[in-house]
């Protein structure tokens, strides 16, 4: 999987209330949950966006409750995936289960600004900056249980191929 | 090989004789967890995946207790479509308001999460059934639908932090002092991906209300799970309500642990935590001069009849300050009945106080105590994030109920001892 886009960078400890505010949970239709996304970090953020957009997080992104409201927000707004220096850990098998793709990058952040594109290629296992000097960065490896969700298309769709082996 | 009581209770519900963090594991689940916000998603997925039977009646709880009583159409219909599924498969444990109280007050108090369990719940404080020396983890509403469908779920067994409370406890500090004071000192992120496990002398002391407080914010430190090792409070608490057999696990003498961190508790004063993090912690006498407008004393963290009596403690033959709010929510049915039985209500209306039905409310900014733009809450509750309670521009600041009730009094942020 390999793909690009303009980047929106936010801080440390960005809670699934900020992602998406519990107030909103009354549903979960997802693009009533997308017109609300990141609306407690950056309120203009859903004007600013576009699809293809890629969120950088720093560390413990997506900590706090459990909502998968939080994942289904992001993938519904358009965003194409998220890099953080490190997630909280339901928000990371959330968006495993989901297909929303994320990644582990500790050097990201601190090299790019909002408005800059990267390019990510996950296959390969790094991040460019495009149009920046530097090396292309090595994303943390996903681990192959993980790849295996994935490539099965999210955690229900793995449990019916292990029922159909 | 030596394991601690969270890889004990791991190992025990796969075919593995032992597991070691790290490992990725398939265990079988002893109760799923959902609620009115989670469950509407994880049925919708459980049907999607041509889910016809779930894999067991009895093991499953719906609770609707986050927006219930209905707050509003929205949550009316996310309400029916659980009680709609809960009716289609004779769901044992599915709870009617009226029966229904904050889940994480009302599972271990119905004997339905007891300990040596593995418990997953789409809800992150689900991690609150560690204090029972059971393995509880809040997961997302997919994985709940996978536990409904299966039985089973994926688990990375986690490195495990002890921590080791050394002392006694100071004149009103509680076990939500506590863990405020050690996610203050580690940080939202300290415990990221491990267990928890608390240990030592001050806590052996500690109530069981006091425990299910810790336990419970173990997310807010990033942990995965949180645990007491069970013991005789453990054992007279259950006693009288389990149905079924329970295990009692411990930690072997040797087995091995990310790292020990010392906690000296006489030195820890009854904590507040300012916005907008939950490690935002310091002692109420460094509090400084904050303007309150509403506490609110209640939750799956400190709603329990324990949490209330202490309230009423510090609120009796005294008035909460002019113009302020003070709110009061039971978490279950029966600790709303123990509570006027014992006469706190009397004392929480004398008080000023308004008592509310139980519900998880306002602590995510449900109903029940919202507040406006520039308007601040102290409160028993878990989380103190930006728009948490209400208003972006609102701010929350996270105690134990003799803070909580003495902040009422005081109209500022304060303890029971400078009132």
């Amino acid at each position: 999987m390999k793909f690009g886009g303009r980047i929106w960078k936010f801080g440390d400890n960005i809670d699934t209330d900020a992602i998406i505010p519990a107030r909103y949970l009354n549903t979960w239709d997802p693009q009533a949950l997308a017109a609300h996304c990141m609306e407690d970090a950056d309120p203009l953020f859903m004007k600013k966006m576009r699809p293809g957009d890629i969120l950088i997080g720093g560390e413990n992104f997506g900590c706090g409750s459990s909502r998968e409201h939080a994942p289904i927000a992001i993938k519904a707004a358009g965003i194409a995936g998220v890099v953080a220096k490190s997630f909280a850990r339901i928000f990371y098998r959330n968006s495993f289960n989901m297909g929303l793709p994320i990644f582990e990058s500790r050097e990201l952040w601190g090299l790019v600004e909002d408005g800059a594109e990267i390019e990510i290629d996950a296959g390969g296992g790094v991040i460019r900056i495009i149009g920046g000097a530097t090396e292309p960065l090595h994303i943390q490896p996903v681990p192959p249980f993980m790849q295996e969700l994935i490539a099965d298309g999210g955690l229900m769709n793995h449990i019916a191929k292990g029922k159909a082996k | 090989m030596s394991m601690t009581i969270t890889e004990k209770i791991l190992s025990r519900h796969t075919d593995l004789d032992e597991v070691h963090p790290g490992m990725l594991i398939n265990a079988r689940v002893d109760i799923a967890l959902g609620n009115d916000i989670t469950a509407p998603i994880a049925i919708d997925v459980f049907r999607k995946s041509g889910g016809k039977e779930v894999f067991d009646r009895e093991k499953i709880v719906l609770v609707p207790d986050h927006f219930a009583p209905n707050k509003d159409i929205e949550s009316a219909e996310q309400c029916k479509i659980m009680r709609d599924f809960a009716r289609e498969h004779e769901i044992t444990h599915y709870f009617e308001v009226g029966e229904a109280g904050v889940e994480h007050a009302l599972l271990p108090e119905k004997g339905i999460v007891l300990p040596g369990d593995l418990v997953v719940g789409a809800d992150s404080h689900t991690c609150t059934y560690g204090a029972l020396g059971a393995f509880a983890t809040g997961v997302g509403s997919t994985d709940l639908a996978a536990a409904m469908l299966t039985g089973e779920l994926w688990f990375k067994v986690p490195e495990t932090m002890k921590f080791v409370y050394h002392g006694k406890r100071r004149p009103w500090v509680s076990g939500k002092d506590l863990i405020l004071h050690t996610i203050g000192r580690i940080g939202v992120d300290g415990a990221l991906y491990r267990a928890m496990e608390f240990t030592g002398e001050a806590i052996r002391e500690l109530t069981m209300a006091d425990r299910f407080t810790m336990a419970n914010m173990a997310v807010e430190a990033g942990g995965k799970n949180g645990i007491f090792i069970p013991d005789e409070v453990t054992e007279a608490y259950v006693r009288e309500r389990a149905g079924r057999k329970y295990e009692f696990y411990s930690s072997d003498p040797d087995a091995l642990y990310h790292s020990v961190i010392d906690i000296d508790v006489e030195k820890i004063e009854p904590q507040v935590a300012f916005p907008h993090l939950p490690s935002n912690a310091r002692g109420i006498s460094e509090a400084g001069d904050v303007r309150i407008d509403q506490s609110i004393i209640g939750s799956c963290t400190n709603g329990r009849i324990e949490d209330l009596r202490v309230a009423a403690s510090v609120l009796k033959g005294r008035h909460a300050a002019h113009g302020f709010r003070l709110i009061i929510i039971p978490a279950t049915p029966a600790v709303y009945r123990q509570a006027m039985h014992e006469g706190l209500f009397d004392v929480f209306l004398d008080a000023g106080a308004v008592i509310s039905l139980p519900t998880c409310g306002p602590c995510l900014g449900g109903y029940m105590g919202i507040l406006a733009k520039g308007e601040r809450s102290v409160a028993t509750t878990n989380r103190n994030f930006v728009g948490r309670m209400g208003h972006p521009g609102s701010e929350v600041y996270l105690a134990g109920p003799a803070v909580a009730a003495a902040t009422a009094v005081a109209g500022r942020l304060a303890g029971p001892e400078q009132l």
